[in-house]
């Protein structure tokens, strides 16, 4: 019960989104993605729901290779996944309970009974008791994205990949569903990846905390490694510093810009042993 | 002067017209697929059918009301004098079962059902309700797709059909008070040229209507791409292409099912 993702790219049309990120979710473990907006975090968490395929690389999820999946063991691999989005994605014609039944109904397996149980119990957890015959026109935005978080979790799932599940939310709010999450964790043993913006969440709810950046994971470690990392791009993003990733940039652009030129002067000088160190240098 | 752009131009028109036409066929292969989840699309086919249907039933017959009546008079304008008075019942009919009745009614409904379905599954694209669907292990295509068009090509035809009643008696209230023809002129006229394939004719084309605007509805729903803006400019196409596709399809049975 464990998600791989290896190499994967990812463009759409001219514009390169992820080059080759690496990224493995353990069993049971908690895995908060962080990165930039636009750096691609929900691109990567649709690779895992095989609602994107990779250009390259692999994504293995409980040992099945999710491109490679007929769509009736894809269906069958979703069942076990659920799947918080950034903006809710509730069904706009139907109500907060039936919302929540879909991923039930789709699962089988439980009386009716049952599934208004699961309902009520659903959404007693993100604090939404009594919402069940209400539209989501008539909830606020944080109220919708709980009723998201309650349809993810209402039908059990091995794996729950969360888009932002705290984005917009107060403080308080914030804090029940940062505890919820670490709840699936320990009474159900959920494996999760989180994508977050929020710091102090991502310390909260991890085991580990990865940072994306320029389609790669730059990055990943335990909270406390995370803090007290010597990597300046996470740093420069931990600690909201803008100006140290900037830097930093500068740096790697100017390293690159001495490799390249490396290579060039070396044809230059000409022929016999310097030619041949070439290839050694651009390695380097 | 490149002497190669204008073949450039058209060769890359040509291109973007056939991977449009395979991306479409695609879509409708998928539908046929879908057919076969049959745990999905029935129940939600009924409703539908409802919706669509029942609902789009007051426009259609509104239409098909005035088309009538102006039949009737335009038809005596036309024979006073010439031709004998209970034609225009004769032309009413034909017309309206034909004609009128079909394509007007489809579109009407290229812009109430075809717009409908793209702005809805458009904004449902948008919003990632389809790609919930999809993490739900629900097959977005019998979920949404099988049920509005299987509805669409069983009431299109439905609501023709009361579109032809209604013209038809609306011709015949009009030859009655504005005319001065009796009831037994105007059902003689009716009768004159009554052929029952008529009716299968006009079913039949209602039916290609009926899958044409929710197909393409569907497909201009499902491709949607960014915002609002992707919305609004969705649902233009699905009712422009729907109405185009029509008036192609009346040409086509025309000149295949009419042809003595």
């Amino acid at each position: 019960m464990s998600i791989q993702l290896t190499g994967i790219h990812k463009g759409f049309g001219p514009k390169q989104i992820l080059r080759g990120l690496d990224l493995d979710v353990e069993e049971g473990e908690t895995v908060s993605l962080v990165g930039f907006s636009g750096a691609g975090k929900s691109v990567t968490l649709k690779h895992i729901a095989g609602l994107l395929m990779p250009d390259k690389g692999t994504v293995v999820v409980d040992g099945k290779e999710v491109p490679k999946l007929s769509r009736k063991e894809l269906y069958q691999m979703r069942l076990e996944m659920g799947y918080v989005f950034q903006f809710a994605a509730l069904f706009d014609s139907m109500t907060i309970g039936d919302n929540v039944a879909m991923g039930l109904r789709q699962k089988g397996g439980m009386s009716e009974k049952e599934i208004q149980d699961r309902i009520a119990e659903s959404l007693g957890r993100v604090g939404l008791d009594g919402f069940e015959k209400r539209l989501p026109s008539e909830l606020s935005g944080g109220q919708r994205k709980r009723a998201g978080l309650a349809r993810a979790i209402a039908y059990r799932p091995k794996y729950l990949l969360y888009d932002e599940p705290t984005s917009g939310l107060d403080p308080v709010t914030t804090e029940v569903i940062d505890r919820l999450i670490i709840r699936m964790k320990e009474d159900l043993g959920v494996t999760s990846l989180v994508i977050t913006h929020d710091m102090k969440s991502a310390y909260a709810i991890s085991d580990r905390i990865a940072m994306l950046f320029e389609g790669r994971v730059v990055e990943v470690g335990t909270p406390d490694e995370i803090r007290s990392t010597k990597n300046r791009i996470v740093r420069g993003f931990v600690e909201g510093r803008p100006e140290m990733i900037e830097e930093a940039e500068a740096e790697a652009a100017e390293e690159a810009r001495l490799a390249s030129a490396a290579p060039a002067r070396t044809q230059q000088d000409g022929d016999g042993h310097h030619a041949g160190r070439a290839p050694h240098r651009r390695d380097a | 002067m490149n002497w190669t752009l204008p073949l450039t131009v058209v060769g890359a028109a040509v291109l973007g017209l056939l991977s449009a036409f395979g991306r479409f066929s695609r879509f409708v292969a998928d539908c046929g697929r879908a057919l076969a989840d049959l745990r999905t699309w029935p129940g939600l086919t009924v409703m539908q059918m409802r919706k669509l249907g029942v609902n789009s039933l007051p426009i259609a017959l509104f239409l098909s009301a005035f088309t009538g009546i102006v039949l009737a008079l335009q038809a005596s304008y036309t024979f006073t004098g010439a031709i004998p008075m209970y034609f225009v019942g004769a032309l009413v009919g034909k017309t309206m079962i034909l004609e009128l009745g079909p394509v007007l009614t489809g579109l009407a409904l290229s812009g109430r059902i075809g717009a409908n379905i793209a702005a809805e599954l458009g904004t449902m694209r948008v919003s990632e309700q389809i790609d919930a669907l999809e993490t739900m292990a629900y097959n977005p295509v019998s979920y949404l797709v099988v049920p509005r068009v299987l509805a669409g090509t069983l009431m299109v035809p439905v609501i023709v059909i009361f579109a032809n009643v209604i013209g038809i008696i609306c011709g015949w209230f009009t030859a009655l008070q504005m005319l001065e023809m009796s009831t037994s002129q105007f059902i003689r006229g009716l009768r004159l040229f009554y052929d029952p394939f008529d009716i299968t004719y006009s079913v039949l084309k209602s039916c290609s209507f009926g899958f044409v605007i929710t197909i393409v509805g569907c497909y201009q729903g499902f491709n949607t791409q960014g915002g609002a803006e992707g919305v609004g400019v969705a649902t233009t196409r699905a009712v422009v292409i729907a109405s185009v596709l029509i008036l192609v399809l009346d040409a086509f049975w025309a000149a295949t099912l009419l042809q003595q």
